[in-house]
């Protein structure tokens, strides 16, 4: 791809105004966007960190300090040198357990987009080559999902899920496949829309003219060009999955115990906030640190691809 | 346009009985059922239970009798204590409805006028502050706010009470000023509002730099109009044609937010019911509150698309 576009590049570049711009990339060129996005790059920066603490924390004792379900017999203590986010109401260290939730927000709000993505690109896809009837079944499936109110459907596909007894189906598996399977009407709607005006475009046409196959066509000329806005669509998704687990588990619908994702660690905070207010404090810190990092990077990835703003 | 509307009318049916019919198998494929409890009932008494509810029939006879009272607009009845669903829905809505519509109300004035505040004032220290709001009031979630404002303004300083909803709770007490404790409407309002104020200014504040860069504002100022009128009259009319498409998305927020919300403050609305609802396998609860909630959402979605039509006379449906 590469070498294809820098043979061509002398051909098309615009010496009109006398400045010869080298050639870069659509990715490249995005990327150098990116890095100059102060709140992309600090969004970025704190995922990161966060990413790194929580992996390794399981690892490393210096990082974790306390196991997150041991019960001890200092219960509700502020932060102090040894609970840099204080104890619980069961003396369990919070820092340990607010790790924990971390690393459970992140598998959902990760794998749920996994889910998205493969419902949302299977359905998009459908949709744009399917012929004029499955669209139109296809597109009007999607319509009826996206106006079935979300939390209910996630509560009860979770107690459906939750009752097969089926070992594979983890408390975190079970909320990733419930909240993936409505949320995946964006994605098709963005790659159907993307595909059906692609596929009016000249450099399309030129492939078909070229005798390119249509699985060619897609795969190489049509789907790595509807990347950017899913890859932006699917950043966005990510907080937004993190919070309706953090909401469901708030309300004690999510993740079953003793594994306490960051909604469970509030809620079970919020009941003892007259004793201490800590136990609110840190896990709901962590949430929004969470979400903004993600709706930053979001952002930033929004400007950098938005082929309109190319500069 | 009319025939767009009444076809856009007519489709809600079938949208409503898939989500019917969805959800009418999915809430059976939930293991346990509505008698199921810790304490064995006799096997005669649970029968009769199961009689009484024509929860003995086959699945796809009992499914046809269901969709037929809901063709006749009958909802059914709830297990809890035989309550007609109707009048359920008609009880907690009415909370959840006052809740909802006060957020909308206050979302949309505070959402509007920080986003064009922070327009007319692009990159100045005013459109920090309130580009800060928006995106820091889009990442924190409204449970995490209620806890916070709970903490603050109800056990800190013990303005503000924690627990229930004080709007009047029968349609008849709406005009009987006796009946409001704005001690009790404030915090889960304040909660519920904040994500779609965060939301709206953004998209406000977007569409107003957008309309300020066309050449009618330059036209407008050339002849010397006054920078009021020229926002007035010219920007954020035209602005908010955009705006308007965020109703959809915003009914379907103020929706997810009462279950959250309501169960937070212990407000005895539709959306605590529904969980209550789900957690306790009342079949037709369940129908009722969930076939409610997507008629809200599709009315909304398509007072929009029809609004959008009208606002804009460019754009012409088919």
């Amino acid at each position: 791809m590469a070498t294809q576009d820098a043979a061509v590049a002398p051909l098309f570049a615009d010496h009109s105004d006398g400045i010869v711009r080298g050639h870069r990339g659509l990715w490249s060129d995005a990327w150098r966007r990116m890095l100059q996005n102060k709140l992309a790059m600090l969004g970025l920066g704190a995922l990161a960190t966060i990413l790194v603490m929580s992996l390794v924390a399981t690892q490393m004792n210096v990082v974790e300090r306390h196991a997150p379900h041991d019960i001890t017999t200092a219960k509700q203590l502020g932060p102090t040198g040894d609970h840099f986010f204080g104890t619980d109401q069961l003396g369990r260290d919070t820092w340990a357990r607010t790790l924990e939730g971390v690393r459970i927000s992140l598998q959902i709000g990760l794998g749920t987009q996994l889910v998205v993505l493969s419902l949302g690109l299977f359905f998009g896809v459908l949709a744009a080559f399917g012929g004029k009837l499955t669209d139109n079944l296809v597109m009007r499936f999607t319509d009826i999902m996206f106006s079935f109110p979300d939390l209910l459907f996630i509560i009860l596909l979770r107690e459906i899920l939750n009752g097969q007894g089926i070992k594979f189906l983890t408390g975190t598996m079970v909320m990733i496949l419930a909240i993936g399977m409505i949320a995946w009407t964006t994605i098709a709607r963005l790659v159907r829309g993307q595909m059906l005006s692609l596929g009016e475009r000249d450099f399309v046409t030129a492939a078909r003219a070229l005798g390119a196959t249509r699985w060619r066509i897609v795969t190489t000329h049509m789907l790595p060009n509807t990347l950017g806005p899913v890859i932006v669509a699917v950043t966005f998704g990510i907080p937004t999955a993190i919070f309706a687990e953090a909401a469901l588990s708030f309300l004690g619908l999510g993740i079953p115990a003793p594994a306490a994702s960051l909604g469970t660690l509030v809620a079970d905070g919020n009941r003892f906030v007259q004793v201490n207010v800590w136990n609110v404090v840190f896990p709901a810190g962590a949430i929004a640190v969470l979400m903004l990092s993600f709706t930053f990077i979001g952002d930033g990835l929004r400007d950098a691809l938005d082929p309109r703003t190319r500069g | 346009m009319l025939g767009y509307t009444l076809r856009r009318v007519l489709w809600i049916i079938p949208v409503l009985w898939v989500i019917a019919t969805l959800t009418f198998f999915l809430m059976q494929a939930v293991p346990g059922g509505p008698f199921t409890s810790e304490k064995q009932r006799p096997p005669a008494l649970e029968e009769a239970l199961q009689a009484k509810y024509g929860l003995n029939e086959p699945l796809w006879q009992q499914y046809a009798t269901y969709m037929g009272n809901i063709a006749r607009g009958d909802l059914g009845i709830s297990f809890d204590g035989d309550r007609p669903v109707s009048g359920i829905i008609r009880h907690s809505g009415f909370i959840s409805a006052q809740i909802a519509i006060l957020s909308f109300v206050v979302a949309v004035t505070f959402g509007i006028s920080l986003g064009t505040i922070s327009a007319l004032n692009h990159n100045k220290p005013l459109d920090y502050a309130g580009v800060l709001f928006a995106t820091v009031g889009a990442s924190v979630p409204n449970f995490v706010l209620a806890a916070f404002l709970s903490i603050i303004f109800g056990v800190e300083l013990g303005w503000l009470k924690l627990l229930g909803w004080g709007g009047p709770p029968e349609i008849s007490d709406i005009f009987n000023p006796s009946a409001y404790h704005p001690s009790k409407m404030v915090l889960p309002v304040v909660a519920l509002t904040v994500l779609p104020a965060a939301y709206i200014a953004r998209v406000t504040r977007a569409s107003v730099l957008e309309v300020l860069s066309q050449d009618y504002i330059r036209t407008a100022r050339a002849k010397g109009l006054s920078e009021f009128w020229v926002v007035m009259r010219h920007t954020i009319r035209n602005a908010l044609i955009p705006v308007l498409t965020v109703i959809g998305p915003i009914a379907a927020i103020l929706v997810s937010g009462s279950f959250i919300i309501e169960s937070t403050f212990g407000i005895p609305g539709l959306g605590r019911e529904s969980i209550t609802a789900v957690q306790r396998r009342d079949y037709g609860l369940i129908m009722g509150t969930t076939l409610f909630y997507a008629l809200i959402v599709a009315i909304a979605n398509l007072i929009v698309d029809v609004l959008y039509a009208v606002v804009d006379p460019r754009i012409r449906y088919r």
